[in-house]
């Protein structure tokens, strides 16, 4: 009984490395939480990485790195995916091949265009800002053209496609603090029906980090990039 | 299937379209390809099949619309269940073939791309070492994943080798113009032979040959 018991409990161990305020990894603390997996968190410091992390994701040495019983694995989607695989409460994927399709399109859509032209917009300036700029709005109306006649991209439940959006739920926000731009506006009501809604769903709300602290942080990088003349 | 149920609209010899022209392959799908010529105004059933990139390859299955080589290939994997599989069936191996894909698409090829507009003999330097730093990884995981058999994908090819493909192509084009052999016996000789016995394959032959 009680090897069955240690047994039991060594074959789901499962660990998070991340920071407090990455995006990636608040991904896959949503999918855990979304499936109710018991995980620990290790928070790193990213000037001063630990030699576990460096060990296992060399390739990168980025977070997030999700271990399930000492395997490593990293890449946000990767992850999300393994997630999916090996534990199939809540799925996050559906089952039919061309919604799956649809979903890991627009989970890259994201990580490739959107989040660029949007980081575009905050760390840039001139010219570039300005291209940056129209990009986003484009990129946003292609997002926003998707989530017609859905509560969330996934249908009716949150799937990997809500969750690799996400960010525009909590850090957005930020961004347009930040910056004075308004980024998402009445021109994309979908979009802020969907942030409501995802922002709201019980899971995610209380996942997040405090947004007063993720302003203080995005803050200063801000001034980095737009030093005071 | 009838050949009209599944076209792919691609572009000679683009290695991401060969992609999904391997995967059809090795499924033994039949299909038609509509040929895109890059060179001219993108077509109008480019537009309308991929309207967010405006990029081949297409798959158009019926009247259903895939993008992304990649994307397509799992496509192709999970809908036409019969064997040989693409992608591996344990979870971990295919994180890690998901990983390296990725890896290829993100880093490499970009690397590979850079080689060759490289302006400075320094910079051009700079982006040949991390390549072969890159291959140098490939061949580790090549040892570890293959388990001693032809591909990555074990004795078959799988997501992994039809990944790397795309490499294989800028490869070849960067040996030429820089002179360097970047896969090599001292370095890469497992990548070597695989490169070989990849493109001999009878899947990857019949694409070519097929043009």
């Amino acid at each position: 009984m009680v090897e069955v018991e240690i047994a039991k409990s060594m074959a789901e161990e499962v660990k998070l490395f991340k920071t407090w305020s990455t995006p990636f990894g608040l991904r896959v603390v949503w999918a855990l939480k979304l499936k109710g997996i018991p995980y620990e968190a290790i928070d790193e410091d990213l000037s001063n990485k630990s030699a576990l992390l460096l060990q296992y994701n060399p390739v990168y040495k980025k977070v997030p790195v999700l271990v399930h019983n000492g395997k490593p694995i990293s890449e946000s989607l990767v992850i999300l995916e393994y997630i999916d695989e090996t534990w199939k409460q809540n799925p996050l994927l559906p089952q039919d091949p061309l919604e799956k399709a649809r979903e890991r399109f627009w989970a890259k859509f994201n990580d490739e265009k959107l989040l660029q032209s949007i980081w575009g917009v905050f760390a840039k300036e001139g010219k570039e800002r300005e291209e940056a700029m129209a990009a986003s709005m484009e990129n946003l109306k292609f997002v926003e053209e998707e989530l017609k006649g859905k509560k969330f991209f996934g249908g009716e439940k949150i799937g990997l496609a809500d969750i690799t959006f996400g960010w525009l739920a909590n850090l957005i926000c930020v961004f347009e603090e930040v910056t004075g731009l308004k980024m998402i506006d009445e021109r994309f009501p979908l979009l802020l029906a969907w942030i409501q809604e995802f922002s709201q769903h019980p899971i995610i709300k209380d996942a997040g980090p405090p947004h007063d602290k993720l302003v203080i942080k995005y803050q200063a990088l801000y001034e980095k990039f737009h030093p005071a003349k | 299937m009838a050949e009209n149920d599944v076209k792919v609209l691609g572009s000679w010899p683009s290695p991401y379209v060969l992609r999904v022209r391997i995967a059809l392959h090795l499924k033994s799908v039949n299909y038609e390809h509509i040929e895109e010529n890059l060179l001219e105004s993108k077509s109008e059933l480019l537009l309308k099949s991929n309207p967010v990139f405006k990029k081949v390859p297409v798959l158009i299955h019926g009247d259903k619309l895939i993008c992304e080589s990649l994307i397509i290939v799992q496509y192709i994997d999970e809908v036409w269940l019969f064997a040989p599989s693409i992608l591996p069936s344990d979870a971990y191996e295919r994180a890690n073939s998901r990983f390296l894909a990725a890896y290829v698409d993100d880093k490499l090829s970009p690397a590979l791309r850079g080689a060759l507009a490289a302006e400075s003999e320094d910079a051009k330097k700079a982006t040949i070492a991390q390549l072969e730093e890159g291959l140098v990884l490939l061949e580790e995981k090549f040892r570890k994943l293959s388990k001693g058999e032809a591909f990555f994908g074990g004795d078959n090819i799988g997501y992994l080798d039809i990944a790397i493909d795309s490499l294989l192509v800028w490869i070849q084009v960067v040996e030429k113009f820089s002179e360097k052999k970047l896969l090599n016996e001292a370095k890469t000789p497992c990548l070597l032979e695989w490169a070989y016995r990849f493109s001999s394959h009878a899947a990857v032959k019949d694409v070519l040959a097929r043009g």
